[in-house]
């Protein structure tokens, strides 16, 4: 318990950490502190491609095995199956959301936060302990199919809808930008390895923290001004869906990760995805799929209550559960 | 010099449809249309704005077309079912120019 305590103590203080709150306080008191779309979209861009070609590298240089492909199917199947918790829990937690709602924030769930993932990552290398490579094709694996599932929910329990006749969604959705760069940044660290790297080591390592923190802050803006314009949507029952349904990830990443025999690293991270909530491609894919189903409620949920959650206590209970069972 | 009358249409939609919106105005036989960025801005569905977003899902796009007054029918036909269930607004305005048989 005291390793728990310590670790999130620690976590807390943390520059990643402390510019979130910075950027949710500016937010909360109405600072016109922002930035632009361009800066936030450029620091998006680079924080993709350094994670993507830093794990491909990671690949190449400790070797691929069958785990690799195992791990992938797992995501694919948690990010498959917890849609279907979420809708669940959220129905029962928060019985005035419509099935609509609840079935766009069930898509959420399943799917991932790439930045929660980051979080996640140099939290445990920080603390020495060493992430498979290919657990970033597992998060973007994990990506898209919770999107399917939303859908699905949405039809089965409320009613026609003309989403699964969109061609050009699921080109989209397959297609996001975020995952053609992570795969593609891995599979460039992948092809040219630690040479590779080494060529290009001062621009995806040093800057990297630095890149992070400052995107941390913008996304605490975000996430702060989400909260402030979202209120009358998240009830008691909505806040307590976003702290329980990251736990219940958490359980079946857990479980799915010592299945697999990952490292302690690996099960910490799996959690870390199986918990975490998407707040770039769903939201997208449901603004186009579901229209009617309420924005302010799933990205509010997203990133005001459950990002915030797993990146101050979420990760170092993830990685103090991991070590404990996985150690 | 002599102009002509035409109507200008403005949808401000939101942004993950832009694609969509424009292959319809493309389909429906609006021979141009400008695709403008908006900065941010208040309506039924809250506030929204540009800054800090790393997703489309939030943003919002301007696109604005000019068409012979004949067409205007034709072209709402279209577009409408898009829009029905979308945040967005739709304005048109009496306008002229020089160039008719662009239009």
């Amino acid at each position: 318990m005291g390793g728990i305590l310590d670790l999130a103590a620690q976590n807390l203080i943390s520059p990643i950490i402390l510019c979130f709150a910075l950027g949710l306080g500016a937010a909360l008191l109405r600072s016109d502190l922002a930035f632009p779309e361009a800066v936030a979209k450029g620091m998006s861009l680079y924080l993709l491609f350094a994670i993507g070609f830093k794990g491909g590298v990671g690949v190449a240089a400790h070797g691929a095995d069958l785990r690799l492909g195992a791990a992938i199917l797992a995501g694919v199947i948690l990010s498959f199956v917890l849609p279907f918790l979420a809708f669940g829990l959220l129905r029962l937690m928060s019985p005035s959301v419509s099935v609509l709602d609840a079935a766009a924030v069930a898509g959420h769930y399943g799917s991932i936060s790439i930045v929660t993932f980051v979080a996640g990552t140099s939290l445990l290398e920080a603390g020495g302990v060493v992430v498979e490579g290919y657990m970033v094709a597992v998060a973007a694996a994990m990506e898209a199919p919770a999107i399917l599932s939303a859908l699905w929910l949405a039809v089965r329990f409320g009613g026609p809808s003309k989403a699964m006749e969109d061609d050009g969604l699921w080109r989209e959705i397959l297609l996001n930008g975020s995952i053609v760069l992570l795969l593609g940044a891995f599979a460039i660290g992948w092809i040219t390895g630690p040479d590779g790297m080494r060529e290009i080591a001062p621009f995806i390592e040093a800057p990297f923290k630095g890149v992070l923190c400052l995107f941390l802050l913008d996304m605490g803006l975000v996430a702060g001004r989400g909260l402030l314009g979202a209120r009358g949507v998240i009830t008691p029952g909505v806040v307590a869906f976003g702290v329980t349904m990251p736990l219940v990830g958490a359980s079946a990443g857990l479980a799915a990760g010592l299945l697999l025999g990952l490292s302690v690293g690996g099960v910490a991270i799996l959690m870390t995805l199986s918990a975490s909530a998407s707040y770039i491609a769903v939201p997208a894919a449901m603004r186009v799929a579901l229209p009617r189903a309420n924005p302010a409620l799933y990205l509010t949920l997203a990133l005001g209550i459950t990002f915030p959650f797993n990146l101050t206590l979420g990760i170092p209970l993830y990685a103090a559960i991991a070590a404990y069972l996985g150690g | 010099m002599q102009t002509h009358a035409a109507k200008r249409v403005e949808i401000i939609l939101e942004a993950v449809m832009e694609r969509r919106l424009t292959q319809i105005l493309t389909a429906a036989g609006v021979t141009g249309f400008t695709v403008l960025p908006v900065m941010g801005g208040s309506g039924r569905s809250g506030q929204w704005s540009r800054e800090g977003q790393v997703t489309r899902a939030g943003g919002m796009v301007a696109v604005v077309c000019l068409i012979a007054p004949e067409r205007l029918d034709h072209l709402m036909e279209a577009v409408f079912p898009l829009l029905d269930a979308h945040i967005g607004v739709v304005s048109i305005q009496d306008t002229r120019i020089l160039r008719a048989e662009r239009f």
